[in-house]
């Protein structure tokens, strides 16, 4: 057992585990976050994608202590405060993506990162950077015309977030 | 089915308690409705959703489906919020438990809206006559002076009104309406209209609590080693290096029971999942895997090949086939074999169980049927059904595969054996090679044709029967209806001179279960691409031939809706193709155009699919087309990508490396029709899939010239 000090959106995490522990399980039974998900464990389908200084990892495959002292780390529940959504989570919410909902932690931090990096990207250009993610539901179609409406959001908001729109209305 | 139970109490009195005003059971207006033979047979249970008007006027109901993603939780309470008068946003759900007094509650066979689409509207427009009386009584008026909108009754011609809160007590000392008025479809303000689902926002901020989420006080995981052949036993356990992993409490012999027989396994107690997983693979086991070696799928296919040239069992025959095939100008048989199919769905199997030691026993868990799951702890624990409470959470995913109870049931073995919760975990390698599985199966097809009309149809079904293997509800003389009704002149309504259906049961004991559409997604290949190969023998357009020989102005609007949408009758490039598929399903009739073209290097690409469902009243336009996507997505998924198989008693593929499942980049444009009949509602969830592989290998056939008879197809070498 070690003791690791993580910085997971924005606060400190202290959690004492074995040191090949993976992050996924790190994330979900020892800090609470629940919303990174299990499904393969061999990093083929993305269900547990978060970012690593930004870049999406698979942290299934990502043991604790391969991460540095200085690893920034932001999971589905850190892209948002709760009371106002990210573009990708708000276009998500227009298109009506999820069906079960299960992948879609992952793929909404894929997306984010492709956004990041390539803010109004092809259909090709999705199609490569989404393809680590899969959904056995078969929202694949909504998730392609969501990524173009959430860069669309993005430009006429000015990359900001989202109000929780009607369609969310809680 | 028995839909009328008269010795329940359908309307409890309970406003003596406080906040609660009026309570109403549906069990009175739920008829006998065309459900799937699963529910009917297996549980002999009615449809029972509770609804809860308080004296603040919030409305509860008690949801009887649980939520895969087919949307249950918006469907049904748009039922009630419908006939009610309220906003779907007024309309609290509690996921039912199980107990007998909620009637049938299992997800499956598209069941939701079909069941529940009278009960729940009546329960709605009992509840709002006994509302409107009410404040009619209290205004001294008719009740033709008031009216319902929007959780109040408001009097005509005036600004009084009341709250249905401050009307509930009352309310609920009237007798219930037998037969309440329904509102004109035309009126509908929520059913047939696309409204966004409310909870999509748990689900896109991981808000959102799947079985696999939760947390018990006091909890401990659960890693299961399975017998790599199945069926396999213990010979000898060697867990010294397991136990030497920090976290692991114990290492102990565990069962998987199964409905038709108990596999034996080794459990890892651990305080936390990963350690007990790390343990798992730190086992050394040896296992007596004697008599394993025959359970192979190609000597299940080999057999049901065998069975192919024999005689079945006939269920349904017109004319003399023999006879006909004799004198036909022409003649064709063709053999179409489908695989079996693990679910997969993203979240695996899991579920929590707390064996008390005063006999009780709480159970956490995605399961598709909180009544199938009561019935099958209480039988196995040999407990009471009402010293179990069953908690049911959001399915992440499930496809039938989370309404067969073996990781529940292993739950409760360790918890019984620890007095402890125990949360068991199945990891990928788990749900793909222990299964249970869609069974593969074949259609053994003859047909004949005289003249540019298809004159004669024999569809033999070959293969191991669900109803067997599952319920033990098969004799060998005997034909499995759940096959023979959807295969059935009846069902697909090609009215032709001459035509048998039969079938043969091939047995093994590879663990198999329903998966979306169930049979459907087997034989519908077989009788559609066989379809496909009459209309070409004869010299037809396949579209214009299924027209000739249907009888069913349902069936015939859903191909006219196809051909237009999809462009059938637009001439394409040489190398480019198109192929069509239909099938009726779960109370649906839903059709299917594949586009797909020919590349250089021997590989088909699929341009486009186009899909057209007639599933009469539908809750959610956006939602029917969002399933039938899915369906899409699953079909052609099955259709062109490694089944399971299984050698010397243990399947060959274990996760998404030698088990995928299409992935974005693979998936094609899509472009879904909804032909709206008003007939009554018809299955969502399921219908779309079956004709997706028949419509596919149909255009292959178009752009290539090649019949391929056999799932999956490999488009990189067509």
């Amino acid at each position: 057992m070690a003791v690791y000090n993580l910085n997971v959106n924005g606060k400190k995490v202290t959690v004492d585990v074995e040191p090949d522990m993976p992050l996924l399980w790190v994330l979900r039974d020892f800090a609470g976050l629940k919303g990174t998900k299990f499904g393969c464990g061999m990093a083929l389908c993305g269900a547990c994608t978060v970012h690593l200084n930004g870049q999406p990892i698979r942290s299934c495959q990502t043991p604790v202590s391969s991460l540095a002292k200085s690893a920034k780390l932001t999971t589905i529940e850190g892209i948002s405060d709760g009371v106002t959504l990210h573009a990708v989570q708000q276009a998500w919410v227009e298109e009506q993506v999820p069906q079960c909902g299960y992948c879609q932690s992952g793929q909404i931090m894929s997306a984010v990162a492709l956004l990041k990096t390539n803010p109004d990207p092809s259909d090709e250009d999705i199609n490569s950077a989404m393809v680590g993610n899969l959904c056995r539901c078969g929202t694949y179609d909504r998730i392609r015309k969501a990524i173009h409406r959430a860069a669309d959001l993005s430009k006429t908001s000015g990359g900001g977030s989202q109000k929780v729109g009607k369609a969310g209305g809680k | 089915m028995t839909s009328n139970n008269n010795s329940r109490r359908e309307f409890l009195r309970l406003s003596s308690l406080s906040g609660l005003g009026l309570m109403l059971g549906v069990s009175s207006f739920a008829k006998n409705a065309s459900i799937v033979k699963l529910t009917e047979e297996a549980l002999q249970l009615e449809i029972n959703p509770f609804i809860i008007i308080d004296n603040l006027g919030n409305i509860t109901l008690v949801n009887p489906r649980p939520d895969m993603g087919q949307g249950s939780t918006q469907a049904v309470p748009s039922l009630l919020a419908e006939e009610l008068e309220v906003s779907l946003e007024k309309v609290k759900l509690i996921q039912s438990d199980g107990k007998s007094k909620y009637g049938s509650q299992t997800s499956g066979g598209s069941s939701s809206v079909r069941e529940l689409w009278e009960p729940l509207r009546k329960a709605g427009a009992a509840a709002k006559e006994m509302l409107t009386e009410t404040a009619a009584k209290r205004w001294g008026v008719s009740v033709d002076k008031c009216y319902a909108e929007d959780g109040r009754i408001h009097q005509r011609n005036s600004d009084k009104s009341f709250s249905y809160g401050e009307l509930a007590d009352e309310a609920s000392k009237l007798p219930i309406p037998k037969n309440p008025k329904l509102k004109d479809s035309k009126d509908f303000k929520i059913i047939g209209k696309t409204k966004p689902r409310l909870d999509v926002p748990d689900r896109v901020t991981g808000k959102a609590v799947f079985g696999m989420d939760v947390d018990v006080p006091g909890m401990v995981y659960a890693a299961i080693l399975h017998s790599p052949a199945i069926h396999g036993k213990i010979v000898s356990i060697d867990d010294a290096a397991a136990k030497k992993i920090p976290g692991v409490i114990k290492v102990m012999k565990a069962e998987r029971p199964m409905p038709h027989r108990t596999s034996e396994a080794v459990a890892v107690i651990a305080t936390n999942w990963w350690a007990a997983l790390k343990a798992k693979k730190a086992l050394n086991v040896t296992w007596d895997n004697s008599g394993l070696d025959k359970m192979t799928t190609d000597s299940y296919f080999a057999k049901s090949y065998e069975a192919a040239k024999a005689e079945g069992i006939n269920f349904e025959e017109k004319g003399d086939i023999d006879q006909a095939l004799a004198h036909a100008e022409k003649t064709l048989e063709a053999v179409y074999e489908t695989p079996f199919l693990a679910h997969a769905p993203i979240e695996p199997e899991n579920a929590i169980a707390h064996v008390k030691d005063n006999g009780e026993v709480e159970i956490w868990a995605p399961i598709q049927g909180p009544d199938w799951a009561l019935r099958d702890v209480a039988g196995y624990l040999k407990v009471k059904p009402e010293q179990i409470k069953i908690n049911v959470f959001l399915l992440g995913g499930a496809f039938g595969r989370k309404a067969y109870h073996d990781f529940l049931l292993e739950a409760c073995f360790l918890s019984k054996e620890l007095k402890k919760p125990v949360k068991v975990i199945w990891t990928r390698e788990d749900d793909i090679s222990q299964g249970p599985y869609r069974p593969g199966m074949l259609s053994a097809m003859r047909g004949a044709v005289n003249g540019k009309r298809i004159a004669a149809f024999h569809h033999h079904a070959i293969g191991e029967s669900i109803n067997r293997q599952v319920f033990n509800g098969l004799k060998d003389h005997e034909v499995d209806d759940w096959i023979t009704g959807e295969l059935s002149a009846e069902n697909h309504k090609y009215n032709l001179p001459v035509w048998k259906l039969s079938w043969s049961n091939v047995k093994t004991d590879i663990p198999i279960v329903w998966w979306r559409s169930v049979y459907a997604s087997n034989f519908a290949f077989g009788q559609e691409c066989f379809m496909d190969e009459l209309a070409h023998a004869a010299g037809q357009d396949p579209i214009e031939a299924r027209l000739a020989i249907l009888q069913d102005d349902r069936f015939k609007k859903v191909l006219e809706v196809i051909s237009e949408k999809a462009n059938w009758k637009e001439k394409l490039p040489a190398g480019q193709g198109r192929g069509v598929a239909m099938f009726k399903s779960f109370g649906s009739i839903s059709a299917c155009c594949v586009t797909v073209s020919k590349k250089g290097d021997g590989s088909v690409k699929i341009d486009k699919v186009v899909s057209v469902i007639d599933c009469g009243w539908h809750v959610n336009p956006d939602n029917v087309k969002a399933q039938t996507e899915g369906n899409i997505v699953m079909g052609l998924t099955a259709a062109i990508k490694p089944g399971i198989t299984y050698a010397g008693g243990m399947a060959q593929q274990s996760n998404f490396h030698d088990y995928p499942i299409m992935r974005i980049n693979e998936a094609p444009e899509m472009e879904i029709h909804i032909v709206n009949s008003g007939e009554v509602p018809g299955g969502v969830g399921e219908p779309g899939l079956p004709p997706v592989a028949p419509a596919l290998a149909n255009a292959i056939f178009a752009a290539t010239g090649k019949r391929l008879r056999k799932l999956p197809i490999d488009l990189n070498e067509v």
